[in-house]
């Protein structure tokens, strides 16, 4: 079995919920928003909040009050649509959603100012991380340490580790590429879809592949 | 039987593995080393009795046992400080307000003589709600003294619609604190200073929560009086009118056309509260004579009898009409039951609709939601399934006593 050169280092990551001032109670409230609000809450709606909305209809949480607070389904499809893998930051992703929404007010206008039947609080996660004394030095012990992830800490490495990446890859796949050198793997686990899984079977899903490999 | 009636002893937090998984606890404890040597402290008005109360008494066992040594306070004060705090409570929760004008001179001496009879050498201080509020005066006499520890304000009210002449009163001794801890982003003001969410949780170990046998589950039915052959709808709440108990006997009776089901209303409150009985006695009458409708008065120390009550029923209900945050409907997701429940304060927190749960703004809304998940079983089944593991990832003590270490590393280090 392949040994890497440097090993993968496990955290363990805690996230507190910050609420912040911003407080949407209309269509247009929330497009204002999405233009003006902070980094963190826009990845904290987008992709965070799949810890504990991984049952809901939508994974985004703009996508699911849309539907849920304004009754409006179409806009909301298109906002838990918005392709997460083919925007390279934050930036770009705040485009994205805020375009998708004034593009609908544009062609619905009445929609902008209906009260909303709750209002949307913005919110941000603030991390805490601690270094576990586990580490992989090869797939197979890769697998078994993600086996043994919390929900939190496999969130940390799958999916926050995108901001530090650049929305393009995550930790696992990031040290599978680079100190194993298997894009191709890499990739397969980049691949796996965890915006529409629950993180338990991201989880399966992850180290089943690697396992397979690792045999 | 010893898991119906066993001695409650303080909990440890190696008693929570099977609840939670071992990587949760080994999280904790790996957070908790890393505040090793800071002390805690906890202040609010009152050691028994009440939601703060019955949460500290269980927390603090456990910030103990994670190595964080914390220290419980509570303010003392005279009947009519405690009579002004309580008029303070129900205006911040948007009942009138028609104070005195000595009222908040009194709130703060007593504030004051707390302020100098207590010792804050703790590197985290906790004040819990309004009343001890103002003892946020004591950080300027530490700081003197070259001790910068951290005051943080634990809301456990709903601000959402608080009254303006109390909030304007009070908001400037929050805004002098580090953070804010709220239950739910809509309880919020709006404050100038860090708002974290620190959802209420349930204690899974609690004689109102733990695993029961199926056979005492059972023994308790029958004590009762209700036949488990046949559908049970349970509501548990104190006779109160924000309660809505007569709401639920309308939406039973609805119910009732189209299955042959019992309703159970349990609580207590009635003996000691003169409001109580009058609502007992309108809940009476709206049974009229029912044989199917069980109406509970049960004693205060009840709580393995109303967990068996959760754990036999069918589908439980907590249609309130004003809520805090509703912890009873935590209890009930986490015995795995299809809720339905009114979309009122912390409730759609807990409850997300059809998925969770059930959420309901009316009398006929309630009973339908009901009559859905009678002719649905499989689809209640997965609701309460849902439901056990929102609340295992959000609302459980484990997660608040991980909150408030996370709490104590963030403002640690934004310090620096």
């Amino acid at each position: 079995m392949n040994r890497a050169g440097q090993p993968f280092e496990f955290v363990a990551a805690s996230y507190l919920v910050r609420i912040r001032r911003e407080r949407a109670r209309t269509l247009g409230d929330l497009g204002r928003f999405l233009r003006t609000c902070s980094d963190e809450s826009i990845f904290y709606h987008t992709f965070q909040s799949l810890e504990t909305h991984h049952y809901s209809a939508f994974s985004s949480d703009f996508a699911q009050w849309v539907l849920a607070a304004c009754n409006e389904a179409a806009l909301a499809e298109r906002l838990a649509t918005v392709d997460v893998r083919g925007v390279t930051s934050l930036e770009e992703l705040r485009g994205a959603l805020a375009g998708a929404l004034e593009e609908h007010i544009q062609a619905s206008p009445a929609s902008a100012e209906r009260p909303a039947f709750e209002p949307f609080h913005f919110c941000e996660a603030a991390e805490v991380t601690v270094p576990l004394e586990t580490r992989a030095w090869t797939l197979g012990e890769l697998a078994e340490g993600i086996r043994r992830l919390s929900l939190h800490t496999l969130s940390y490495h799958l999916i926050t580790s995108r901001l530090r990446l650049k929305l393009q890859t995550n930790d696992f796949s990031h040290w599978i590429q680079h100190s194993l050198g298997r894009p191709d793997l890499a990739a397969k686990v980049n691949n796996v879809d965890f915006y529409t899984n629950t993180l338990e079977g991201v989880r399966d899903e992850v180290a089943d592949l690697l396992a397979a490999e690792a045999a | 039987m010893e898991a119906a009636t066993g001695a409650t002893r303080a909990q440890r937090l190696d008693d929570y593995v099977t609840e939670v998984g071992q990587p949760e606890v080994a999280e904790i404890r790996e957070l908790a080393a890393r505040l090793r040597g800071s002390r805690l402290k906890m202040v609010n008005s009152t050691a028994v009795g009440g939601g703060v109360a019955e949460i500290l008494n269980r927390l603090v066992p456990l910030l103990e046992d994670a190595g964080i040594p914390t220290k419980w306070e509570v303010i003392t004060g005279g009947e009519e400080f405690f009579a002004v705090t309580k008029a303070f409570h129900n205006a911040l929760h948007g009942a009138p307000y028609e104070g005195r004008p000595h009222w908040f001179d009194l709130f703060l001496a007593t504030n004051e003589e707390n302020r100098k009879r207590m010792q804050f050498d703790e590197d985290l201080v906790v004040i819990h709600d309004p009343q001890p509020m103002g003892l946020i005066h004591a950080r300027d006499g530490a700081a003197r003294e070259g001790k910068a520890a951290h005051w943080v304000w634990r809301c456990h009210i709903d601000l959402s619609h608080a009254h303006r002449d109390v909030w304007e009163f009070l908001r400037p001794f929050v805004e002098r604190y580090d953070a804010s801890l709220f239950s739910s982003p809509a309880f919020t003001q709006g404050l100038s200073i860090p708002q974290f969410l620190f959802f209420p949780t349930i204690d899974p170990l609690a004689d109102k929560n733990k695993p029961l046998p199926p056979e005492y589950v059972e023994e308790v039915m029958q004590r009762f009086g209700i036949d488990t052959s046949r559908p049970v709808l349970t509501q548990i709440s104190r006779f109160d009118r924000l309660k809505d108990p007569v709401g639920v006997i309308q939406a039973y009776r609805i119910v009732k056309k189209y299955h042959d089901c019992q309703l159970v209303l349990a609580g207590g409150g009635a003996t000691d509260d003169p409001e109580g009985a009058a609502v007992l006695q309108e809940v009476k009458e709206a049974a009229a004579g029912d044989p199917d409708i069980r109406i509970l008065d049960l004693p205060p120390w009840s709580h393995t009898e109303i967990n068996a009550l959760q754990r036999g029923s069918t589908i439980v209900i907590q249609k309130s009409l004003r809520e805090g945050f509703g912890l009873t409907v935590s209890e009930a997701l986490w015995k795995r039951k299809p809720v339905v429940a009114s979309a009122v304060g912390g409730i759609p927190s807990q409850v997300i609709h059809k998925l969770t749960g059930m959420l309901v703004h009316s009398v006929p809304g309630c009973a339908y939601q009901i009559r859905f998940l009678l002719s649905n079983p499989d689809f209640a089944r997965q609701v309460g399934e849902y439901g056990h593991e929102h609340v295992k990832e959000n609302f459980l003590i484990t997660a608040n006593l991980k909150r408030y270490l996370l709490l104590f590393l963030i403002l640690r280090r934004q310090r620096g």
